[in-house]
């Protein structure tokens, strides 16, 4: 058998493909962006017309996937975990309405916070919706679960999450690839009330879901992807969660784990397996990569029955990406570590890029700043987030996508005069917008700057919603013509900035400055595409 | 058989082009490879890591646990001490001894050589220079997996198939002067340790 080195990430496109996609939609975010990448640079992908443009947010690319499903196609929608938060109102609705076309929905959690503001553990929301959530191990199972998992989609009429890490989407490994198949046709519900959540209808549709459950409970226990391992020593009982299980056997490569094994790769919780290992083992470990879901679940409140031991307890650490060394020392196995880091390694934190528009952005707002006190910059997630470490620490606020335009907004609502936002262009477009609309509505005094370097850099450069209509965006929302600017972060068009800025703080309303270079790195790539389309 | 790697550098420097080739090369000669990269935040100028893990047998953990690394490979010096607790007793640490200074506190460079030199098995070599000595300044990271070659255990021949694999698409040209990178580094390394 042929094995293909893929990403998890990719290994998760390449089986949404076989598995018989019409549509994956989604937006940026590490650690799930490289599977929407990976469809839309694959060539079967490309023949068949597979939809695989960015949506402008997680709700849009949520609500888009459940409308091919709607039609009676499978298809795909991919986020991060943060992203989740965004969608989640098409989420948890979407399990109450259910599906036609298999849907599944790809979430990439980021424990230790890699590249994300927070560890949130999306397998909670998948418990909360009420449907099977798979968890690979591997890259192999990762492509099994998603070739596999439009079906158990169509089966149970619901939407079915695959939940991986950063660990897993950024790791490669062989794959072996199945048989591809069809695409489904285009088709109207055999119920048309199925996808109208009126109360009278909802309610309906939710003890159908509710019903569902015990279906759900029975694919767990039968899945194959949930095993139970014998072992000799019953003194302990092992339980572990998709990527923790690979730790787990990391420290028994030489030999075999003593202790009875469960391996839990499918949700909901397969009830008589977790049974089974209670009832033979003394004590319980859990390992699970995120938070601790199960052994929270599974701790005894009053501590009289079995001892469960994990995250809670300090078995394993609280927060932060699992390793194998957590594992071995949680199993009283301590790492031969022979070397420490020496003292005088300094840490080395992403920076912005030499020669980016954002630092000519920063260098001009601190100007300004120095002038009127610090404490006033809203900013957001992107790039210019890096703006809030040395030797800028301009920025005082980055949240969530959007946030900046309506936190200002709240501050400027209490009194807080002046106050600046500093937004990128595609996260302006992912959620911005609208807080925009609050302020003018109000005609709030806000100072917004949009950083538009014309692309979604922070995820390596996908095109951003944002491109060629910023300007009009601006003004359908209401923005006053005189108010909006636009200027070329260049260090000689620092005092042009500096008194734009000025000007546009003495306005009482809202005013936009867009800030326009594209990413140098964007340009570098595209030199470097020219360049190699010349030389072939 | 096993080679547990840690491959280390900054963002932006291009360590992932030498696990590219060493997997191009190992996939389907009946190895196992797992390969875990940094994308994201850190790929701006930060600190980046890429654990790469070639077995005859299959491989658990996509990370190496600490101790068990065979081969430290850095393309930058200090970044190479950053990741030594993964190094195992026996282990081997191989650093490009070209600086990448992007830190107002980065330390002195004669303290991180200090560092590098109080290590029983390391090759330090300048990467950058015997790249453009073949005449392709962009081959540096292949000198570098030239330079740990001897201490892993898959053949120049195969490593050698790997890059062609990598580097076809630009031709023949740019083929030969990486995989002449690769050699020119393995001299190196040889002769160091002699």
């Amino acid at each position: 058998m042929r094995k293909e080195l893929l990403l998890g990430a990719e290994a998760v496109g390449q089986a949404a493909i076989d598995g018989g996609i019409s549509g994956v939609y989604a937006y940026p975010g590490t650690p799930s962006t490289e599977i929407t990448e990976y469809i839309q640079a694959n060539k079967v992908a490309k023949e068949k017309g597979i939809n695989s443009f960015w949506s402008s947010n997680e709700k849009t690319a949520y609500e888009e996937a459940l409308g091919m499903s709607y039609a009676g196609k499978r298809a795909m929608v991919c986020m991060k975990h943060v992203g989740l938060n965004v969608a989640a109102d098409a989420f948890v609705n979407s399990a109450i309405t259910g599906i036609r076309g298999g849907l599944v929905v790809t979430v990439a959690d980021d424990p230790s916070m890699h590249s994300s503001q927070n560890e949130q553990d999306s397998r909670f929301y998948g418990k909360f919706a009420m449907i099977p959530v798979l968890e690979p191990s591997n890259q192999q199972e990762a492509y099994d679960m998603v070739y596999d998992g439009f079906e158990l989609s169509e089966k149970t009429g619901l939407p079915v999450m695959l939940r991986i890490t950063t660990r897993l989407a950024h790791s490669r490994a062989g794959v072996v690839k199945k048989e591809p198949k069809k695409e489904d046709e285009v088709s109207i519900p055999e119920n048309l009330k199925q996808f109208l959540l009126l109360p009278a209808f909802a309610r309906k549709s939710y003890v159908k879901l509710l019903g569902k459950q015990g279906q759900l409970a029975e694919l767990a226990e039968n899945s194959s992807y949930n095993q139970y391992i014998e072992g000799d020593d019953k003194s302990l009982g092992i339980i572990c969660c998709g990527i923790a299980f690979n730790y787990l056997n990391e420290n028994y490569i030489e030999k075999k784990c003593p202790y009875p094994v469960l391996k839990i790769s499918q949700y909901p919780l397969p009830e008589k397996m977790i049974r089974k290992i209670e009832g033979e083992c003394d004590e319980l470990l859990v390992i699970e990569e995120g938070y601790p879901l199960l052994e929270e679940l599974l701790k005894d409140f009053f501590l009289k029955g079995t001892k469960v031991s994990g995250r809670l307890d300090g078995a394993l650490p609280r927060a932060g990406e699992l390793t194998p060394d957590h594992v071995g020392v949680a199993l009283g196995l301590r790492p031969p570590v022979e070397y420490k880091i020496p003292e005088i390694v300094a840490n080395r934190p992403p920076s912005l890029c030499q020669g980016c528009g954002h630092q000519d952005v920063y260098q001009a707002l601190n100007e300004v700043v120095a002038d009127v006190g610090e404490g006033r910059v809203f900013s957001d997630i992107g790039c210019y987030a890096l703006g809030a470490l040395p030797p800028y620490e301009t920025i005082n606020t980055c949240v969530d996508m959007g946030a900046s335009v309506t936190m200002a907004k709240g501050a400027a609502d209490a009194g807080l005069f002046p106050v600046f936002t500093v937004i990128g262009d595609s996260t302006f477009t992912h959620s911005g917008i609208t807080g925009l609309l609050d302020a003018v509505n109000e005609n709030v005094n806000i100072n917004v700057i949009i950083v538009d370097n014309e692309t979604v850099a922070m995820t390596g450069g996908q095109e951003s919603s944002a491109l060629g209509n910023l300007e009009s965006i601006c003004l359908g929302v209401g923005v006053d013509p005189e108010h909006l600017k636009v200027v070329v972060p260049l260090r000689k068009n620092h005092n042009q900035m500096v008194s734009m800025i000025r000007e546009e703080m003495g306005y009482d309303g809202v005013s936009v400055i867009i800030a326009r270079r594209p990413c140098i790195q964007k340009v570098a790539r595209e030199k470097k595409k020219i360049k190699a389309q010349k030389e072939s | 058989m096993k080679a547990d790697i840690i491959l280390a550098g900054v963002g932006g420097q291009g360590i992932l082009s030498i696990a590219a080739a060493l997997g191009a090369a190992t996939l389907n000669e009946g190895l196992y490879l797992k390969q875990a990269e940094t994308h994201g935040m850190s790929q701006r100028g930060g600190a980046v890591v890429s654990h790469l893990r070639i077995a005859d047998y299959p491989i658990a953990s996509d990370l190496i646990p600490l101790g068990k690394a065979d081969i430290i490979i850095s393309v930058e010096p200090m970044e190479s001490l950053r990741y030594l607790p993964y190094l195992s007793e026996t282990g081997f640490l191989v650093t490009n001894e070209v600086i990448f200074e992007n830190i107002p506190n980065y330390p002195l460079s004669e303290k991180i050589f200090g560092e590098i030199k109080k290590l029983t098995n390391f090759v330090a070599l300048n990467a950058e220079q015997l790249a453009r000595d073949v005449g392709n300044p962009k081959a540096s990271n292949m000198v570098m997996l030239g330079a740990s070659s001897p201490f892993i255990e898959i053949s120049s021949e195969i490593i050698e198939k790997g890059i062609a694999k990598v580097f076809e698409r630009k031709g023949n040209l740019v083929v030969n002067s990486n995989i002449e990178a690769f050699r020119s580094g393995k001299d190196y390394a040889t002769k160091y340790l002699k």
